[in-house]
């Protein structure tokens, strides 16, 4: 906000498209399914064949239900409607979507801050065909012709539309952060923005001060990272204010956000209003999902990223909570926080599950590697008992994610629980002390018992010590 | 011979399915340079499959209830490999590639479709004259139309090229053509009759129903055709009607309801047949009851703000770029514009100017909005009517088949044929015109029988009466 | 409610555009007048008091219609690609696009 200077406030409203995992497309059993050759995934339904009719696709129902939940939203009775447009991209030149009854309306998204982003609507709608323009810089000006693709037509897309609550570029970036891991979270999409599953654009506006009225907005389009989403609106904001304090007037278009040059334009726009003449699809029913199926799909979610943050959050208590914000928030976003949980539920202090796991094991994993929960709370009871120094610890890690394992093999093969001899010679001597009658019957020659001795001495010292040199050790004092 | 007869004598070797196809063919070949009643014949195919169909039922297989029957279809339907130009020069030689759920019904119960039927533009129209591709006459007087917008596959029945044909009813383009050609044409209960494969004029109120020469063989058809088909979002989950074997239980008892709104502005001769026909019915044990239905005379305008608003929609998809014409221009707008334009006849981009307007922005409450809540107002009014009569009955049309260019100067001149058979569109209700004699100038005329949904076996129980009695 | 206006040549002009559809002045003309003759025999729905009528989208009382998540046989490329006006990189190609998505 200071950033803007004088009294400046940015007012940032996102709407997120963002493609459902489903098997197959929303109206019709096309496979949808990422790349693959062009025109491969395509019937009369998705091309908008004549005669053709669409029939809606159940799991994207309840992907759509879930994102809604996870979003505290109203779970409503919702209708289709066609949004007429002509496009190359668009099969039948109109878009089956929701407007006046949406699925879901009126949630709200809690940023890690605490601030609190309105959810107007999060609706469903089909996703269009993909554009290639050739000829030119391969972007739309200058293109001499265009050539369209239809495989990634009729994919579902849950279109998620905030409030004009935000009020910064970072509380953008925090929101579509969260709003990634909500919809990863609940299963409904993989959140792969560089893929397009996910797509941000924002609508800026400025005004002098929180109780002016809202400015004229524009809408920033092609935001295709979190870092983009950050950068561009810093930028439409900044634009904005210089404009108007030079005297200028903001016109309210859409812009398209330019990563390599830094800066929004303006996209050429045609003279005709967009006037998409919304009425009711004609060729589908409302939905109206029973309460008993918004509950099973209820007590069917996961956790989402604030639950979890808040579980850690409690067990660290106040003061531990408030240092370890951006760890807690790392390791829930990666979804590790099933390693912190479990090895605090065996015992081992939150602390040290925390920053192993968010500094060492985030580290390890996002190479690729893998660690099984159980293991990795085996290696940090050891860490905490004493049994391996800190050190020590990391390098059995390392270990464990590169090839697996378990880890008191791993601590014993690099050496790390060797005892030193003088001490071995003390646990032998005290055991051999507090068992005379089976030492007389060893010394004797009944070999058998150096079993008995090994098994106390590696009582004695929790298995700490070398079977071999106990062994060793016994023979020698009897001679 | 009729369809039925015809199954009955293919399904047991008395008859060959090749011998009936051939008949067919050589009418079409005889009749069709007056009538131009179908834009595509599939001689050899026909051929072919009724050969087929020979070879099974030989081998003591049963083609099943349609066997060796020749049908035409509406040239709307889609059929596998075919063209289906819906009369338009923006779909002219189109090849589907896939075949509409009624199509792959008739062809699995032993159909034989013969070709395709001419038809007004999209079925925009009442007259087959806003066919792309020439006008068809009505076989009973070659100066006269055949009705729209389902005009070839009435004549093609009429003119017995062949026993049964399939349409389409958005406002009567099954019914009025029917009663002009002195057939029978039904418009089934909206979802009974799958739309997968109809090429989409007003969703919400288009439905395929047959055209026949005998009330028992659009029974036989229709069965064939109806019932569930999860393709269709619209599709009703009841199977198909079980209609031949309640045929001939008569009228008796049932309780039949005359208007006023289904028969003032028709022509005295026509309003005669319409007594007549009330008189046939009680003579049979039908009661007759007086009812009125004032809320019927909004039907049209609310019809002609619903209707195109939905095709406007419906027809943008044809844009020259993945099927059909392409008319090259500059850019891809262009190419569209240019595209359109040549592509579609004036009755086309009237509607689509027409359905665009009413759904624009500060108009879509008064216009689209309005038309909406009428329609609700025109179902609670038939609701109502219902809880007295069983039936209504009525005109098909205010007129006989007008001559071939009367009524193209003025739209709405043309649009007041549909006024008795639009309001049961809206209501998505079932209803049949059924021929009854003759009117002004010895042209035929059809009486309209309208129910409540899913009423056809009393429809067509009625319409048995009537065909029996139609020489009254 | 009130009537509204009736269609201009402007209206006529921008549905056409709206519609992609080009039409020549005289087209203008005709279609125009004929517009206004069926839009004025629909001022009669335009007058009616209907507030307390829900409007119906649909003759049926379907609800809640879906089918299984399950893959189906999507068409064959050179079937899909028979009928396009234009192909390129088995693509279906166009003319220049001014302007963005709306």
């Amino acid at each position: 906000m200071s950033a803007l200077g004088g009294t400046w406030e940015m007012v940032v409203g996102l709407e997120v498209h963002t493609e459902l995992k489903t098997a197959t497309k929303l109206f019709c059993g096309c496979a949808n399914a990422f790349g693959g050759e062009p025109n491969t995934n395509v019937c009369p339904v998705c091309l908008g064949l004549p005669g053709s009719l669409p029939v809606l696709n159940e799991a994207a129902v309840e992907l759509a239900i879930r994102i809604g939940l996870a979003l505290h939203c109203e779970v409503l009775p919702s209708t289709f409607a066609r949004k007429n447009y002509f496009y190359p991209d668009q099969p039948k030149d109109y878009q089956i979507s929701q407007y006046d009854q949406p699925i879901n309306a009126e949630g709200y998204l809690d940023l890690p801050d605490g601030t609190r982003v309105r959810i107007e609507r999060a609706h469903m709608e089909e996703d269009t065909g993909k554009t290639t323009h050739l000829g030119g810089s391969g972007r739309i000006h200058g293109a001499d012709e265009s050539i369209v693709d239809y495989n990634r037509a009729g994919v579902p897309l849950v279109e998620i539309v905030s409030g004009p609550d935000i009020r910064s570029a970072e509380q953008a970036r925090l929101y579509a952060a969260e709003l990634r891991a909500i919809l990863i979270a609940s299963g409904a999409s993989d959140g792969r923005m560089e893929e397009g599953s996910m797509r941000v654009d924002a609508n800026v506006s400025v005004r002098q001060g929180p109780d002016a009225p809202f400015g004229t907005r524009c809408e920033i389009k092609n935001l295709n990272s979190l870092r983009s989403v950050l950068r561009a609106i810093d930028h439409e904001a900044l634009r904005q204010v210089t404009l108007l304090e030079a005297g200028g007037t903001v016109t309210q278009e859409t812009r398209h956000w330019d990563e390599d040059a830094g800066r929004t334009h303006t996209l050429r726009s045609k003279e005709e209003a967009t006037d998409y003449r919304y009425f009711p699809e004609p060729d589908l029913v409302p939905l109206a999902p029973s309460s008993t199926q918004i509950d099973s799909i209820r007590a069917a979610l996961p956790p989402m990223p604030a639950e979890r943050r808040a579980s850690i959050r409690s067990l660290l208590g106040d003061d531990g909570a408030a240092s370890s914000l951006e760890q807690i928030t790392s390791v829930v976003d990666q979804g590790l926080d099933d390693f912190v949980v479990a090895a605090v539920d065996a015992g081992v202090p939150v602390s040290l599950a925390l920053a192993r796991v968010a500094n060492e094991l985030a580290g390890l994993i996002a190479d690729g590697g893998e660690v099984e929960v159980v293991a990795m709370t085996t290696l940090l009871k050891m860490e905490e008992a004493g049994e391996l120094s800190a050190t020590q610890s990391k390098a059995v890690l390392a270990e464990l994610v590169a090839a697996g394992g378990d880890p008191r093999s791993i601590a014993k093969a690099k050496g790390f629980e060797q005892m030193d001899e003088g001490a071995l010679d003390a646990v032998l001597d005290a055991v051999i002390a507090e068992n005379p009658s089976e030492w007389e019957r060893y010394v004797d020659g009944d070999d058998k018992l150096a079993g008995f001795f090994t098994g106390k001495v590696m009582a004695a010292t929790r298995g700490q010590a070398d079977g071999k040199a106990v062994n060793a050790g016994l023979r020698s004092r009897r001679g | 011979m009729t369809a039925v007869d015809i199954a009955a004598g293919v399904r047991s070797g008395t008859l060959r399915a090749a011998d009936a196809i051939e008949t067919s063919l050589r009418a079409i070949a005889a009749t069709d340079g007056d009538v131009h009643a179908f834009l595509a014949i599939y001689d050899d195919d026909a051929r072919a499959t009724a050969a087929a169909i020979d070879d099974r039922v030989a081998s003591g297989e049963d083609p099943g209830p349609l066997a060796g029957v020749p049908i035409a279809l509406k040239d709307n339907l889609c059929h596998n490999g075919r063209v289906t130009s819906c009369a338009s020069r923006i779909l002219e030689g189109w090849r589907s590639p896939y075949d509409a759920t009624v199509v792959e019904r008739l062809e699995a119960a032993g159909a034989v479709v013969v070709g395709k039927t001419n038809m007004d533009e999209f079925a925009m129209g009442s007259s087959t004259e806003n066919s792309a591709f020439g006008p068809t006459a009505n076989p009973r007087n070659t100066d006269r139309v055949p009705g729209g917008s389902s005009g070839g596959s009435a004549a093609a029945v009429a003119s017995s090229m062949v026993p049964i044909s399939l349409g389409s009813d958005t406002g009567g383009s099954i019914r009025q053509p029917a009663s002009f050609c002195g057939v029978v044409g039904v418009k089934p209960t909206y979802g009974l009759v799958s739309r997968y494969g109809l090429v989409a004029f007003a969703s919400s109120l288009d439905q395929i129903g047959p055209f026949s020469t005998t009330v028992a063989d659009s029974a036989l058809l229709l069965e064939v055709i109806a019932g569930h088909d999860k393709r269709d979002s619209t599709s009703l989950e009841s199977p198909a009607p079980s209609l031949l074997s309640h045929l001939h239980d008569g009228v008796e008892g049932l309780r039949v309801g005359l208007c006023p709104e289904l028969i003032e502005g028709a022509s005295p001769k026509i309003a005669e047949r319409i007594t007549i026909a009330a008189d046939a019915l009680t003579a049979n044990g039908a009661e007759l009851v007086e009812v009125a239905l004032p809320e019927l005379r909004y039907g049209l305008s609310a019809y002609y703000l619903l209707a195109p608003a939905e095709a406007s929609s419906n027809l943008a998809r044809y844009d020259g770029v993945r099927y059909g014409l392409r008319v090259d221009a500059d850019d891809v707008a262009a190419m569209n514009v240019a595209t359109r334009t040549q592509g579609f006849g004036d009755e086309v981009k009237r509607r689509i100017m027409l359905g665009t307007y009413a759904l624009s922005a500060g108009y879509y409450d008064a216009y689209y909005g309005k038309a909406q809540r009428v329609r609700t107002m025109i179902i609670q009014a038939f609701d109502r009517v219902y809880q007295s009569v069983d039936l209504l009955l009525g005109a098909t049309t205010p007129t006989v088949a007008f001559e071939l260019g009367a009524k193209v100067a003025d739209p709405m001149e043309m649009y007041l044929s549909d006024v008795y058979t639009i309001p049961t569109n809206l209501a998505g209700h079932p209803a049949l015109s059924v021929p009854f004699g003759t009117a002004e100038d010895d042209l035929p005329v059809g009486v309209q029988l309208l129910g409540p949904a899913l009423s056809e076996v009393q429809l067509f129980r009625a319409a048995q009466v009537l065909e029996q009695e139609a020489g009254r | 409610m009130s009537e509204p206006s009736p269609i201009s040549a402007a209206d006529v002009v921008h549905v056409a555009t709206l519609a992609r559809l080009e039409l020549t002045a005289g087209e203008v003309e005709m279609f125009t007048e004929q517009l206004a003759s069926i839009l004025g025999h629909a001022a009669d729905v335009a007058a009616l008091d209907l507030e307390g009528l829900e409007p119906t989208a649909h003759p049926l009382e379907l609800l809640n219609v879906v089918r299984p998540d399950v893959v189906q046989a999507s068409l064959d490329r050179p079937v899909v690609l028979a009928a396009a006006p234009k192909v390129l990189d088995d693509r279906f190609a166009v003319p220049r696009i001014v302007g963005e998505e709306p």
